[in-house]
């Protein structure tokens, strides 16, 4: 018994540190998930301290300063057609952005954990009727609910935040349904029903603290594509409403200038792929790091 | 003279089929017959050992009569009491009297959850009004009874060698002092030199708490040291049953005598006869007609395929099921030879 503790009390230390370790490692090895992660510390940094560094108020006219190049004078990245400063209002519009899509994900995942979760512990009616549901919302192509619904609501941050969240969900329910499924079959699911815990306890003490890993994965990839959603819908004129900036917005007011002032178009195209990208890379690499079964290749 | 206390665990006709895969309309034709009509009872503070090779239905036994699947047919009665239909949150009162232990030491323990959380769960979930620091106490003492250094409980599984983590499931079963445990292979998944230990530990927390224990194996070695009868089971049906000593020195059933002879012998220098399993053990979806061991029986006869043998009674609680009465079978390897019955030869079937 002794030896056997000694060895274990050893051992495990070592195996903790280890998977972690390698965890970690493979994720740093990572480079795009590295990158990713590295473009939106920095976006996020700039969008909350950016503005109040920036000389200029992203609302403030100059009919005289209209159109002014980039990195030529007082405007770093120039003015937009009513002379406003360019880089103050991608900051702003960033902050819009970038909380749309954090808040969207937060109710997504919110909303798409619980249903998964019941619909994976109990299975059978429940559960077959909740993931009928969820399929059926999923074949309707998301984009035009969310247009649909974006027409018929007063268009504004928390809306289109509700309305991404409501047409995001599902994924996350999937993923954990599937999740909570097989967990429940594993010997400690039945010893936590053999103690005759209650459902609520073998659903969130037992179970859905294992499927922690994929429901971060589908998190990131939901601000991906959060932040696209509402920079489209707000292109499309649904979103976001002038003079509020959104990346969205800018690039449609752009539209009109492509020949004569193309920064106004390629500085928020530039916003949203790099944001939209960063998240899904740091999406793919998680996955990949967080996956046991990547342990073995 | 009062009447004696009812068994712990009574079972009557138990029969367990799982549907597999689905006909049309989505009703499933074929069905695995993992249990096909078990019957026995456990005495309180009795070890009932339940044999049989693997997939011959002991895990099946072991988490229907805890009603962790709900039995087909049968019935169970735990403590007098008819548990066969109850529902879910009308077994929770009984589940603090009845715990299992598991056969995979590493999926039985939730990866995420600190030792003390788990060891102590059972005392959050019945007795949720208990005091935080009476409940600290109580998972001390446990892990303390079961061999574990006190600051295991700040750990996580993983950090835990095979042994020691079956003590930690030994921990959680006994912690709200349950009157019946099914031990469902406890030790064959730990390295040799652990098993006796897992084995005495077992034996010790019985005698302590006069626990009631249905103790499942494949390992004969194990099961004849620990129980007090020995059930050998075969294709979902049980074969044999009788106190330990008279089914070691006396084995009456064919089954029993094969897994006797394919057991390891301990001593190299010892030489015997080695009566060979030969063939799998047949599929519980299309199990032979007759006797269901007759597949691989050295003494079966014609008679053998027509009909299934009853489980009758051949000495004082001695039970077979075998149609042949004349067979004289090797005993266990160490047995001492019954004075009275001479070395057996076996006569091979025709
Ligand atoms: N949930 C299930 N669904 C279908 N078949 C099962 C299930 N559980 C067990 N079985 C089958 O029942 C038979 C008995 O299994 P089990 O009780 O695990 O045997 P043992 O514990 O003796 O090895 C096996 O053939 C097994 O494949
Ligand atoms: S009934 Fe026949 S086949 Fe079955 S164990 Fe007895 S002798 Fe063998
Ligand atoms: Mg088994």
């Amino acid at each position: 018994m002794t030896a056997d503790t000694a060895i274990a009390a050893h051992g495990g230390q070592t195996l903790r540190r280890s998977t972690r370790y390698r965890t970690l490692r493979r994720f740093t090895r990572h480079r795009l998930a590295m990158f990713g992660l590295v473009v939106i510390l920095l976006l996020v940094l700039a969008c909350a301290v950016g503005p109040s560094l920036v000389p200029f108020d992203q609302f403030q006219l100059n009919m005289r300063a209209r159109f002014r190049e980039p990195f030529a004078g007082a405007h770093l990245l120039g003015t937009d057609e009513l002379g406003r400063d360019m880089l103050a209002r991608l900051l702003m519009a960033g902050r819009i952005s970038l909380t749309i899509g954090f808040c969207a994900m937060v109710i997504a995942v919110t909303v798409g954990t619980v249903v998964g979760t019941v619909a994976g512990f109990y299975g059978g009616a429940i559960g077959t009727v909740l993931m009928r549901f969820v399929d059926a919302v999923l074949c309707f192509p998301t984009i035009f609910l969310l247009l649909t619904l974006a027409a018929l609501v007063s268009p504004g941050i928390v809306t289109i935040t509700l309305i991404i969240a409501l047409t995001a969900w599902m994924e996350v329910a999937r993923v954990v349904q599937g999740q909570i499924r097989a967990l429940r079959e594993r010997d400690f699911a039945v010893a936590a029903e053999a103690m005759g815990a209650p459902d609520r306890w073998i659903m969130f003490k037992e179970l859905l603290p294992n499927a922690v890993a994929p429901i971060v994965v589908a998190a990131t990839l939901i601000i991906a594509r959060a932040i696209l959603l509402e920079s489209y819908v707000s292109y499309l004129g649904y979103g976001i409403q002038p003079p509020v900036a959104s990346w969205g917005n800018m690039l449609e007011k752009a539209q009109q200038y492509l020949t004569t002032a193309p920064w106004l178009a390629l500085l928020p195209g530039l916003m949203i792929t790099l944001a939209v990208s960063s998240f899904n890379f740091l999406g793919d690499g998680l996955r990949d790091a967080l996956d046991p079964r990547s342990e073995l290749s | 003279m009062t009447a004696s206390p009812p068994p712990v665990l009574e079972v009557d006709g138990l029969v367990k089929h799982f549907p597999i895969g689905s006909g049309l309309f989505g009703r499933s034709r074929d069905k695995v017959r993992a249990v096909d009509g078990v019957s026995f009872s456990v005495a309180k503070g009795e070890v009932l050992g339940l044999v049989g090779e693997s997939g011959s239905g002991k895990t099946t036994v072991g988490r229907t009569v805890l009603r962790l699947d709900t039995p087909t047919d049968g019935a169970i009665r735990f403590l007098g009491n008819d548990i066969t239909h109850l529902t879910r949150s009308q077994l929770r009162p009984f589940r603090r009297q009845m715990q299992l232990v598991f056969q995979d030491p590493f999926s039985s323990l939730n990866p995420r959850m600190r030792v003390d959380r788990i060891v102590g769960a059972p005392l959050a979930i019945h007795e949720p009004g208990m005091a935080a620091a009476e409940r600290t106490q109580r998972v001390e003492d446990a892990l303390a009874m079961v061999g574990l250094p006190r600051n295991s409980g700040e750990r996580f599984p993983h950090e835990f060698s095979g042994g020691q983590r079956q003590r930690i499931g030994i921990a959680r079963a006994l912690m709200l002092r349950p009157e019946l445990l099914v031990a469902d292979e406890p030790v064959s998944a730990l390295d040799v030199s652990i098993q006796a230990q897992v084995v005495k530990l077992l034996l010790d927390v019985r005698a302590k708490l006069g626990l009631t224990i249905l103790f499942i194996a494949h390992d004969l070695a194990v099961v004849g040291h620990v129980s007090d009868r020995v059930a050998v089971m075969y294709l979902g049906k049980l074969v044999e049953i009788a106190d330990t000593r008279t089914l070691f020195r006396d084995p009456r059933h064919p089954y029993t005598e094969a897994l006797f002879s394919a057991a390891p012998v301990p001593d190299p220098t010892i030489r015997r006869q080695r009566i060979v399993l030969t063939g799998d053990i047949p599929s519980p979806i299309n199990p032979p007609s007759g006797c269901a061991f007759r597949t691989r029986c050295r003494y079966a006869l014609p008679a053998c395929a027509a009909e299934v043998p009853p489980l009758r009674e051949v000495a004082k609680g001695h039970l077979k099921a075998c149609l042949r009465d004349d067979l004289e079978l090797v005993p266990w390897q160490d047995a001492p030879r019954d004075p009275a019955r001479p070395p057996a030869v076996a006569t091979p079937a025709p």
